[in-house]
This record gives structure tokens, C-alpha cells and sequence, in this order.
């Protein structure tokens, strides 16, 4: 389908997992946790357990990375799990596979692939589209894929019903915020920092004010991630974010315990759990703060 | 001569990229977000840049008293009479400063850098001559700079490396992935990411996200431009056929570009055969790769079933490339310019032979074109007339070659 054909399709819509996750959290006043690992690190075998090891330590949904061979914007950390499930033959059908099998037990937890756009394209737009469906994928995140270039590739995946989620940096104007609001379902993935997955430079105060810009522009839930290593810096941002998103800390968590992948579960259960309950610590009032989002959408007129 | 196989006289050239950077399906912009903002203030840079007098005569002034430009089209006569066919003409961008073609880029990415107020230079390199004119550059306006170099090309190019290291830059040597070129741009884009704000990423080729691929070239059309003057005076009109390497494939796309809309030029892209094509251990994206999308553009590339960029072989770390520039990707499937592969073997022999023929010394990245240059001068005939990009010259090769050959040097 081509866009401004005339039927626009939405992605998951109301009813999906993932809108119905984020309407849940809304309702709780709670801030969504979601964790990324990286799919086939350290070996194909033990990615599905990973995935119900995150829910159990308080995902609301999982971002499942799609490994890839150049994963120019990812930090040494994820680009490491990236080899080593290559090295495992993990690619695009592999990963398919897993979210198959972990939704034979986890029919509700959204599973949102987050990846490179070669290895989608390679396989074909459309035929991702319907196998992702069929395997119980709710929504993509490709990185590289700019809103500029997505009204020509998203529709083949929002026609079978996936969410396509955007990044949106520091760098993002107002414009540009507005651009890829009008692309994206599902959530938006705030990058809080200028830089790779992983690093360390976060600035919690000039996310603050970057939020409200983004805000003031889009109704859709907004997720915010890189740079979130502990329960701290989960907490500091769960303060203004629909969502915090941790990656990094969690592959570091994996090699650190590669060699002893059956205490893996464990581990990540017990890390992500120190972020839920620091993000459960907040008050629920913090949504009537004033410098949080209002809960009635805030007039897109400027 | 009209290319066997292109007759359309209708394509507008200077038409493309079009607004959005595309080159038919090929170029666009696919970076992360972070990207996309100072991506297009350099492109809005560059478009008021370009049309500006005063920077068009800085950059002219820098080219001929910093490159020392123009270079010379230079008539191989020994080398005529030896491949017994077509005239031979050498463009000699090996004589440029830094020696080659980079140098052309480099000197006008700087001069949009120091006007952006930038004050760090990032590069990737390969062979090692994007690095050593970066750093060149930076020296020169008094500017940090950073080069990324594979462990690879680190080891196979040494003396490049110290070059860098003499003008002060610091070479990072990248171990991911296939610890060639292709890793050294992925971790240079990891640092632009990281460094938005006082950073200059100074694209070494005509590839990666859009404005790069228009701004290399256009930056290295000045070769072309004056092959367009030097061919008249020398021979009143056109040469015949033009030939020149291909990695990213910066070097070519400036010999061609001002002769794209004249049809009876035929133009020839020379890849890296490597070991040979059907061996699978070569840099030909072209010719055998196929469109995906890798470090900013949509472009040839060469990948597995799964969509995982392969590992690359050349004898030459200049063209270790799995992926092309979009306008190559564009101009293949117009059918425009041929593209054609040389082996690893032939490219060295060409070196030899140009060495002990003419006296010069070239880069195995020239090479490549040079050995093609020897298969197509018999069948063009002699009255036919060949231009040859001479992109580099060979000094940087000679550790490695004469490693290969089994030679000590002290």
C-alpha cells in the first residue's frame, strides 16, 4: 500500500496490547518499565526464559533486539551482544521464533522488535509484516529508519497491525517532533542523551524541559531510555516519562554472567526488579504536578 | 563512442539527488534521530555555502596553492605503445598534496567546518589517505581531529598511520566487526552521535547519509571539470572512454560527474575483485551485490540471506567496502556507467607495470583501474582516447607489497 492512497493505517490501534498497556499504567498513575535485551545473547537457547525473567521482575513490555552486523547506533555494550548472537546464527527468522514460543505463555505482555532496517527489508516489508504478526510481535522500532523515509516502508507493517515506534533525540526540533509524532504509534522513544546506547552522560534536567516540548506536541505515551543503568536514574526519569526503558545495564548484566547463563533469570529479575520498585516508590500524585503531564492532552495549538 | 547499452539522452544529472537526497531509489538519510537535525543544517550550510563568492574563492585558493591543483592530464605514451590500443591519459591526483584525491574533499569539508564553527574533525579511513588528509586539514586550521582506522588497515598501512600521528591527530584503531573501513564509519558515526555539538564528521567518500554523497562529489568534481578543460586543449574534444576505481567511489564520481550528460563518453567503475567473484572473498557490491541499506544511504551492498553486511577482501584497504555511493548504485541500474571488477592479482601486476612503464608509482587502489584500463585499450582500438583517474600514489603500498612479495625491508 502507498501512502496518501487514502487508507491510512494505524498500526496496533486502541485495542491492542500495547495501547492497553499504556491506558492500564495511565490509570495506576504508574510509569512503565521496558526492558531491551538483546535476542540470541548469549546463546539462542536461553532467549525466551530471559523474556519471562523480565516480565517477572516487572516488564509491562519487552523490547527484543534484532542483532545486526553494523549496529552503528548502539554502544560497545549492545554492539558485543549483537556479535555474540550473531556468532549463534541469531537473525530476523530466529528472533521471530522466540517471540512465538514466549507468547505460548505470555499472551499479554507487548513485545516490541527493535532493530536495523537491512535485515527487514531483506526479508521483505511485507513478509515480516504478517510473519511478526503471526508470531505476536506488537511493534517496531527501526532505529535507522528516519521519519522522512518511513511513509514509503511503514504502512506494509502498520497494514498487518504493527506499531511503528520512533525515536526522538535531543537534537529533534519542534518540527521535526511534530513530523515523527504524525509517524509513529504506539509509544515514542525519548532519547535522553546525545550519543550511543549505553553511555553515561544523562542530564536529567534537560530532559525535563525537552519532554515538555515533546509534550505539547503528541498524545501518544513517550518513552524515555539510553543511559538508564540503575534504579536512580530509572526513578529520575520515571518522574516525567510514561515509560523508562533500560537496555545496556541489562547486557551488562547478561555478559557479565554469560558463562553461568542458568543464574541469568535470576539476575535480570533481580535488577529489573530494583527499577520497578524504585519507579513503584514514586508518588502517584506526580501526575497532578504541575510540571508533569497534565492528565487531559495539552492543546496542540501554539 | 556511445556505452553499449545507453542511449538515453533524457536524464537531467544535475537533477539529482533530488530534496530528500534520493539518487532514483538510492541515498535518502537512514540514521538514528540524532542525526537528522545537524545532517540538514550541513546541508543547509552547504547549499548557501556553494552559491556564496567569497567561499567558492577561498576554496579555489586553497585548491591551487594548498593541493596544487589543477593536477595533470598526462599522455603515458610507454604505456600507450605497451597495451597496443586506445591513447592513455593519466589524471594525476596522485600528485595532489597528501597524494590523492582526498585532498579535494577534505580542503572543502574543512572550509564548511571551520564556517559551521566546529571546532573537532572525526574521520573514518580506510587506506589510510582519507585520514592523512583529514588530519592535514585540521593541522592546518588548528582543529582537533580524530580518525578511525580498523585494526586491519592499522597493521596494512603503518605509514599512514604515523603520517596522522605527525600531524597530530589521534588514531583510534576500531576492533568490531570485520575491523576494516565499514567499522571505522560505524564507530565515527558513534562518535558524531556522541559529539553533535562541536563535531565535524568529514565523510571520507561519496556515501553515507544525505548531504555527504552530493558534497564529496561535488567537492571532488573539480577533477572532472578539469579533464573537461584539459582534453579540449590537448585533444579539441572529449575523451572516449573514462575509467577509474570504485570503492565508495568518490574519486570516480568526480571524474565522471561533469561528463555524465555527454553520451559518447563511456565511463567505467572498476571494483575490487579480490580473489575473485565467484570466490566470494571481494569488494564488488555492484557487481554482485544487491540494494539495502548500511551507514545512512540505500545503495549496493554486499550481504548474506539474513540481511548481515559481509566481511569484504581487497588487496587494497582503500576499496574494502561492502557498500558503494548511491549515486554508482544510481547510475548502474541507469546503465550509464559499466561496472566491472578487477582481481586482487591484476591490480598488482598493473602496479608493477605502471611503475616500470611510466615512472609512477600508483596506489593499489588505482590500480584496479589501471588493470581494467589494460583489457579495455585493445578493444577500444587506436584512435580511440582513454582518461585513467590515477586516484593516489602507490608509496603507502609499498610495505605491504613488498610483504606480499616476500621482500625484507630494514
Amino acid at each position: 500500500m502507498k501512502a496518501g492512497d487514502g487508507r491510512r493505517e494505524t498500526g496496533g490501534g486502541k485495542n491492542s496490547r500495547l495501547s492497553m498497556t499504556f491506558a492500564r499504567l495511565r490509570a495506576q498513575g504508574r510509569t512503565g518499565l521496558i526492558p531491551y535485551i538483546t535476542a540470541g545473547d548469549p546463546h539462542p537457547r536461553h532467549t525466551v526464559a530471559l523474556m519471562h525473567a523480565l516480565v517477572e521482575g516487572g516488564a509491562d513490555l519487552v523490547e527484543l533486539g534484532v542483532p545486526f552486523s553494523d549496529p552503528m547506533a548502539d554502544g560497545p555494550v549492545i554492539q558485543r551482544a549483537c556479535e555474540r548472537a550473531l556468532a549463534h546464527d541469531t537473525h530476523l527468522r530466529q528472533v521471530l521464533d522466540q517471540v512465538a514460543q514466549f507468547r505460548r505463555r505470555d499472551p499479554h505482555t507487548p513485545v516490541i522488535l527493535m532493530g536495523y532496517l537491512n535485515p527487514i527489508e531483506t526479508m521483505g516489508l511485507g513478509d515480516f509484516a504478517r510473519r511478526a504478526r503471526d508470531s505476536g510481535v506488537d511493534g517496531v522500532l527501526i532505529v535507522d529508519l528516519a521519519a522522512e523515509e518511513a511513509p514509503e516502508l511503514t504502512p506494509a507493517l502498520k497494514a498487518e497491525g504493527l506499531d511503528c515506534i520512533f525515536l526522538l533525540a535531543p537534537t529533534s526540533t519542534v518540527p521535526r517532533i511534530r513530523l515523527i509524532a504524525g509517524e509513529s504509534s504506539g509509544y515514542l522513544y525519548y532519547v535522553s542523551l546525545k550519543g550511543v546506547t549505553g553511555a553515561r552522560t544523562l542530564d536529567v534536567a534537560s530532559v525535563k524541559s525537552r519532554l515538555a516540548e515533546v509534550r505539547a506536541c503528541t498524545e501518544l505515551p513517550i518513552a524515555v531510555g539510553f543511559g538508564v543503568r540503575d534504579a536512580k536514574t530509572a526513578a529520575a526519569l520515571g518522574r516525567m516519562a510514561d515509560a523508562v526503558v533500560v537496555g545496556s545495564a541489562l547486557v551488562s548484566e547478561i555478559e557479565k554472567f554469560k558463562s553461568r547463563p542458568a543464574v541469568l533469570p535470576r539476575k535480570l529479575s533481580a535488577k529489573l526488579r530494583s527499577m520497578r520498585n524504585a519507579l513503584d516508590s514514586l508518588p502517584a500524585s506526580r501526575l497532578a504536578s504541575p510540571d508533569s503531564r497534565p492528565l487531559t492532552p495539552v492543546p496542540r495549538s501554539l | 563512442m556511445a556505452h553499449e547499452g545507453y542511449s538515453d539522452s533524457m536524464t537531467d544529472f544535475s537533477q539529482v539527488p533530488d530534496a530528500r537526497g534520493h539518487f532514483g531509489s538510492y541515498g535518502g538519510r537512514f540514521v538514528a534521530e540524532t542525526l537528522m537535525e545537524p545532517l540538514r543544517q550541513l546541508e543547509e550550510a552547504y547549499f548557501r555555502l556553494r552559491s556564496d563568492p567569497a567561499f567558492c574563492a577561498e576554496l579555489d585558493r586553497d585548491l591551487a596553492h594548498y593541493v596544487g591543483r589543477p593536477s595533470p592530464l598526462y599522455p603515458a605514451t610507454r604505456l600507450t605503445q605497451a597495451w597496443n590500443g586506445a591513447e592513455i591519459y593519466l589524471k594525476r591526483e596522485d600528485l595532489n598534496h597528501t597524494g590523492a584525491h582526498k585532498i579535494n574533499n577534505t580542503v572543502g569539508q574543512a572550509l564548511l567546518a571551520k564556517h559551521l564553527g566546529k571546532t573537532r574533525l572525526i574521520a573514518e579511513t580506510g587506506a589510510g589517505q582519507h585520514g592523512v588528509a583529514t588530519a592535514t586539514v585540521a593541522a592546518r586550521l588548528g582543529l582537533a581531529c580524530v580518525v578511525y582506522m580498523g585494526v586491519d588497515d592499522v597493521q596494512r598501512q603503518s605509514p599512514n598511520v604515523y603520517r596522522m600521528k605527525l600531524l597530530g591527530a589521534e588514531v583510534v584503531p576500531v576492533s568490531s566487526g570485520t575491523r576494516t573501513l565499514k567499522d571505522a564509519l560505524n564507530e565515527a558515526l558513534r562518535d558524531w552521535v556522541a559529539h553533535v555539538d562541536d563535531t565535524y564528521y568529514v565523510m571520507g567518500t561519496a556515501a553515507g547519509p544525505h548531504p555527504y554523497p552530493l558534497l564529496v562529489r561535488d567537492f571532488n568534481a573539480v577533477v572532472g571539470r578539469e579533464v573537461v578543460q584539459q582534453s579540449q586543449t590537448l585533444l579539441g574534444r572529449f575523451p572516449d572512454a573514462l575509467v577509474a576505481c570504485v570503492g565508495g567511489g568518490s574519486n570516480a564520481i568526480g571524474l565522471f560527474h561533469p561528463f555524465l550528460p555527454h553520451a559518447q563518453v563511456a565511463m567505467y567503475g572498476v571494483e575490487a575483485g579480490g580473489l575473485g567473484l565467484k570466490t566470494g572473498r571481494h569488494a564488488a557490491p555492484l557487481s554482485v551485490g544487491r540494494p539495502g541499506v548500511l551507514h545512512g544511504n540505500r545503495t549496493y551492498l554486499m550481504a548474506d540471506r539474513n540481511g548481515q553486511i559481509l566481511g569484504t577482501h581487497s588487496i587494497s584497504a582503500g576499496l574494502d567496502y561492502p557498500g558503494v555511493g548511491p549515486e554508482h548504485a544510481w547510475l548502474k541500474d541507469l546503465g550509464r556507467v559499466r561496472y566491472v571488477a578487477v582481481t586482487d592479482r591484476d591490480a598488482l601486476a598493473a602496479f608493477h607495470e605502471l611503475t616500470r612503464t611510466e615512472g609512477i608509482i600508483p596506489a593499489l587502489e588505482s590500480a584496479h583501474a589501471l588493470a581494467y584500463a589494460k583489457k579495455l585499450a585493445p578493444k577500444l582500438g587506436r584512435d580511440k582516447t582513454m582518461v585513467v583517474n590515477l586516484s593516489g600514489r602507490g608509496d603507502k603500498d609499498i610495505f605491504s607489497i613488498a610483504r606480499r612479495e616476500g621482500i625484507a625491508l630494514t
